[in-house]
């Protein structure tokens, strides 16, 4: 079964020397997101299932091996939507609806 | 008829604070009084005020008085409470109404919030740092308790001006940044000249063997002054504001970071 992550728009986040920050608007948390957890909210689209994202943006850039890569992408999705910073759904996420 | 409007004015006050006038109604001459004390440089009568609160003393009423801030908004209309106050306010009208036990730390803690509010839709905020002005520029020392603001403040040299030892006030101006003096003071208990001057610079402190400033990235910037702001109210609006002003503020004002021997040579490096 595919998994669907999007990002919150009602977080606050932006990249500074390659780093992303993002605020949660629920309790002011600041976090800063690794290399491998960019690259994952920035395509976290709503769209694209975490194994696509996975395959054509993580695996493309490191030498890992898939199905390990999608294990711990999962973990780290479930993570940042834990946070409130990422939605996770087993369906496509409209937009609007990425709250 | 003149004597209704002495009586008006003698059970009011305005604190002014970053060039925001607050008016303060209250029918206890004595919490007036002590407000005039507490807020000595900061009183004004020629300032209108932008906001005005009616103040009732006495307990709020709280189920936990040992509660924590806790700052949310509904519909334009905001309410803060904490174990001794309570208070609400409706920007729109320009007025609020608080209810607090008559101390000094109840009325201060509620003016810091509202102000906080004010300042995030405006491109400003409220920050845990030391402020002065030098040459006509001030300069900020923002870090943690123990991290040396009180230390950096009890050195100033005779020309040089102390906005404050604990909470530095920084409005955007234009397209400049600007610090003004407060009343919020740390363990220095001395209020901060209220004056203001462009903000030059902003130095994270740490104490150390010896003086030397280092620069900072950008990010390092950015995620060391959020980490000082000011901030208390749940608001997913007001979070990205003041977000956002914290990128556009590195941005825009040079951040390094500030180790120092405490002694006064450390200032011979601001200037």
């Amino acid at each position: 079964m595919s998994i669907f992550v999007a990002r919150n728009p009602q977080v606050a986040a932006r990249s500074l020397d390659g780093e992303m920050m993002i605020m949660s608007g629920r309790d002011s948390t600041l976090f800063t997101l690794n290399k491998t957890a960019t690259i994952l909210w920035q395509a976290a689209d709503g769209d694209t299932p975490l194994e696509d994202i996975v395959r054509q943006k993580i695996c493309t850039e490191y030498e890992v091996d898939p199905a390990a890569a999608l294990q711990d992408a999962e973990m780290l999705a479930r993570d940042l939507a834990n946070h409130g910073i990422l939605r996770i759904s087993e369906q496509p996420i409209a937009r609007g609806e990425s709250k | 008829m003149p004597e209704l409007i002495t009586e008006v004015e003698r059970l009011s006050l305005i604190i002014e604070i970053g060039s925001i006038a607050v008016r303060i109604n209250s029918t206890s001459p004595d919490f007036l009084h002590m407000l005039e004390d507490r807020y000595a440089g900061y009183i004004t009568s020629a300032a209108t005020p932008e906001i005005q609160f009616d103040v009732e003393l006495g307990p709020p009423g709280n189920a936990d008085p040992h509660a924590d801030v806790h700052v949310s908004q509904r519909d334009g209309h905001w309410t803060l409470t904490r174990g001794d106050f309570r208070a609400e306010w409706e920007p729109a009208q320009r007025r609020g109404w608080i209810r607090l036990r008559a101390n000094p730390y109840s009325i201060d803690s509620v003016l810091r919030i509202v102000h906080t509010l004010v300042l995030a839709k405006q491109g400003g905020f409220l920050l845990h740092a030391a402020s002065a002005i030098r040459n006509g520029r001030a300069f900020l020392f923002a870090g943690v308790s123990e991290a040396g603001k009180t230390t950096i403040s009890r050195l100033v040299p005779p020309d040089v001006t102390l906005l404050t030892d604990e909470i530095s006030y920084v409005r955007r101006q234009d397209d400049r940044y600007v610090a003004f003096g407060t009343p919020f003071t740390g363990e220095l208990a001395k209020l901060g000249e209220n004056v203001s001057a462009p903000v030059a610079a902003l130095y994270l402190l740490a104490k150390g063997a010896e003086n030397r400033i280092e620069p900072m990235t950008a990010s390092e910037a950015a995620r060391s002054l959020l980490a000082n702001v000011l901030f208390f109210a749940k608001d997913e609006k007001l979070v990205q504001a003041v977000f956002d002003s914290a990128f556009e503020f590195v941005s825009n004002v040079p951040v390094s970071r500030l180790t120092f021997f405490p002694d006064a040579r450390v200032w011979e490096l601001i200037r």
